[in-house]
């Protein structure tokens, strides 16, 4: 009752009671305000390093407003490294990978959900098991068994995997459970349409929120990985950006270059940031939801 | 009818089969099978060109109580991930107690909500190139503005020391993940019912009695949750540690995480069989982790479900 009461009547409050009241608000901001800073100098400090030659950055780090040397960074960055080859690599591993993870994920989904047949549940559970079984212990399994096949150096190991998405095949299923009526799908079938034109048309479209939503977390863990690529590719030519990002962290231009090098940094992580705060509504809820495994 | 009905689902009981078959192939070829084959070669001394000779439980004896460097990068991993949980965890804390509290009404839960997560965004390969300039002990940012502010007259080694250099690691972790584990809790906090809380006003609870007494139990589930997420992902540590210093755990070692070795052993010495041991060893370690951690909320749901049990006699 008393705090309520204090909140409410603002109004008739005593002078000491509204200055402790200001002080305390203004206290709980500044130190918000201090974390938002430490979670977002970097980014800032990314993109105007950017701009900067490496000796200004040498004799003001602090600075954080953009110089004039985006151009001869840029230059530098294209001398050490394709960076836009590597953009493309990135760009086509992602979508690639977010294509196959979502359309597989909910055909995989709507299987386990929509058909009755013998061992569904079973299955089921025994491929949730693996969701705690953390992929990175069988990574020289893997990487041994891709050298068998030939695949090493080749983008087929970073994508044809993304079918079987657990995370992806376990949200959307029950996911399904809430917006897939199944009277809808007996209507569909007395109309005389076929089981898959049914998928396509009415399972797609009922689990697109759900969808999109996983394929967001996908094409970021697409975009931002970095061991698997760094085990299978070699050649510089396929690299991705981490790749290409991890490799600039060598050699000893490092005082000289360093503009150079946040100009790389800059274009791996622009269009991430700008992906998520598009889409930050649902990301953050499905967060929350605990939808994602952190 | 019934009858009927059941050959009819029957029949389209191959469209299940059809339908998940895709999934399924891919699922066994490149993830059952490469964990069957990962444990076959910790049993071989494969060196990645001859063919694997089988050599029983070597590898495992070794791993195990012949090698104190994989003890030693357990302990570092750890480490790392103990000081980065205990910091992430306190600050999320302190948000929710913010976040909630009844007398002062802070604003824009949903803008902070967002900023405090973008770090999480940021490939760990780009985290460690941007922190090994920033954290640089001669040129790097965090020295220069300390330095200028007189708060320190000497630079500081934030990555050539070994205890610091795991304090440095285990606070970017921090900085990448605490926004993640606010946005869990507060999940939590503001799913409970309000009035919950503001009886407990009534009741007169302060403010550290509201956080022990109520929202802590509320949270409990999510904070094991986040915990064990967190501790498995962080018995994986790689590539921060990995990137920020030399790739082989400099300054002494003390970077030098169970998947860093993993990988050096596999990579650099090409000691595939020996290093498919410690993939097993940890997977084991994960595996027993995440066992106690069903246990521990099982348990959890047990006792609340007497509890309510008990509220229920009590009334009636």
């Amino acid at each position: 009752m008393k705090y309520n009461e204090v909140a409410s009547n603002f109004g008739k409050m005593t002078r000491k009671e509204r200055s402790k009241q200001t002080a305390v608000y203004t206290s709980i901001y500044v130190g918000l305000g201090l974390l938002v800073l430490i979670s977002v100098v970097p980014f800032v400090l990314v993109m105007m390093n950017a701009t900067r030659t490496g000796d200004a950055i040498v004799r003001s780090p602090l600075a954080i407003f953009p110089g004039d040397a985006l151009r001869a960074n840029w230059e530098l960055l294209m001398n050490r490294t394709d960076i836009v080859r590597g953009f493309v690599n990135s760009s086509f591993v992602s979508i690639t990978s977010t294509f196959l993870s979502a359309y597989f994920g909910a055909l995989t989904a709507y299987g386990f959900y929509a058909y009755k047949f013998k061992g569904n549940k079973p299955l089921f559970v025994f491929i949730i098991v693996f969701l705690m079984v953390p992929p990175q212990l069988a990574f020289l399994g893997f990487y041994q068994f891709m050298a068998n096949l030939g695949l090493v150096d080749t983008f087929i190991p970073l994508i044809v995997p993304m079918i079987a998405n657990i995370g992806t095949i376990f949200f959307l299923r029950q996911y399904a459970e809430g917006v897939i009526p199944k009277t809808m799908l007996e209507s569909a079938r007395i109309d005389g349409a076929k089981e898959l034109y049914i998928f396509h048309k009415i399972g797609v479209p009922m689990l697109m929120p759900g969808i999109a939503t996983m394929s967001i977390f996908t094409f970021i863990g697409s975009w931002n990985n970095y061991l698997m690529a760094r085990i299978m590719l070699n050649s510089p030519d396929k690299f991705t950006l981490p790749l290409q990002i991890a490799n600039l962290r060598a050699g000893n231009l490092w005082v000289n270059n360093q503009g150079a090098i946040y100009l790389g940094l800059a274009i791996t992580i622009v269009p991430i940031v700008l992906f998520f705060i598009i889409f930050s509504r649902y990301l953050v809820d499905s967060i929350a939801a605990g939808s994602v495994k952190g | 009818m019934g009858k009927k009905k059941s050959t009819v689902e029957s029949k389209r009981a191959k469209y299940g089969y059809m339908f998940v078959a895709p999934m399924l192939i891919v699922f066994i070829v490149f993830s059952i099978y490469p964990i069957l084959y990962t444990l076959y070669l910790s049993f071989t001394n494969f060196g990645g060109f001859l063919d694997p000779e089988w050599v029983g439980f070597d590898n495992y004896r070794r791993v195990l109580f012949q090698d104190p460097t994989f003890w030693e990068s357990l302990v570092n991993t750890i480490r790392i991930w103990g000081i980065n949980i205990v910091i992430q965890v306190g600050l999320a804390f302190v948000l929710i107690m913010v976040f909630s509290d009844l007398k002062y009404k802070i604003k824009g839960l949903r803008v902070f909500r967002i900023l405090f997560y973008l770090p999480n965004l940021i490939a760990a390969a780009s985290v460690a190139l941007i922190f090994r300039l920033m954290l640089n002990t001669d040129y790097g940012l965090l020295n220069t503005f300390l330095l200028r502010i007189n708060l320190i007259s000497d630079s500081i080694r934030w990555l050539d020391g070994t205890m610091l250099a795991q304090i440095s690691v285990a606070n970017i972790q921090t900085w990448m993940w605490f926004g993640n584990s606010f946005i869990l809790f507060m999940a939590a906090v503001q799913a409970v019912n309000k009035e919950v809380i503001e009886s407990s006003v009534i009741d007169g609870a302060g403010r550290i009695q509201m956080m022990r007494h109520v929202k802590l139990p509320l949270i409990k589930p999510i904070l094991i949750y986040v915990g064990v997420t967190s501790l498995i992902g962080g018995l994986q540590l790689f590539d921060v540690p990995y990137l920020i210093t030399d790739g082989r755990g400099a300054p002494s070692g003390s970077l030098r995480t169970v998947i860093v070795y993993l990988f050096n052993q596999a990579f650099t010495y090409n000691n595939f069989g020996y290093a498919s041991a410690i993939a097993f060893v940890l997977f084991i370690i994960v595996m027993i982790v995440s066992g106690l951690f069903v246990l521990i909320m099982k348990r959890e749901d047990v006792r609340n479900f007497l509890d309510a049990r008990k509220r229920k006699k009590a009334k009636l």
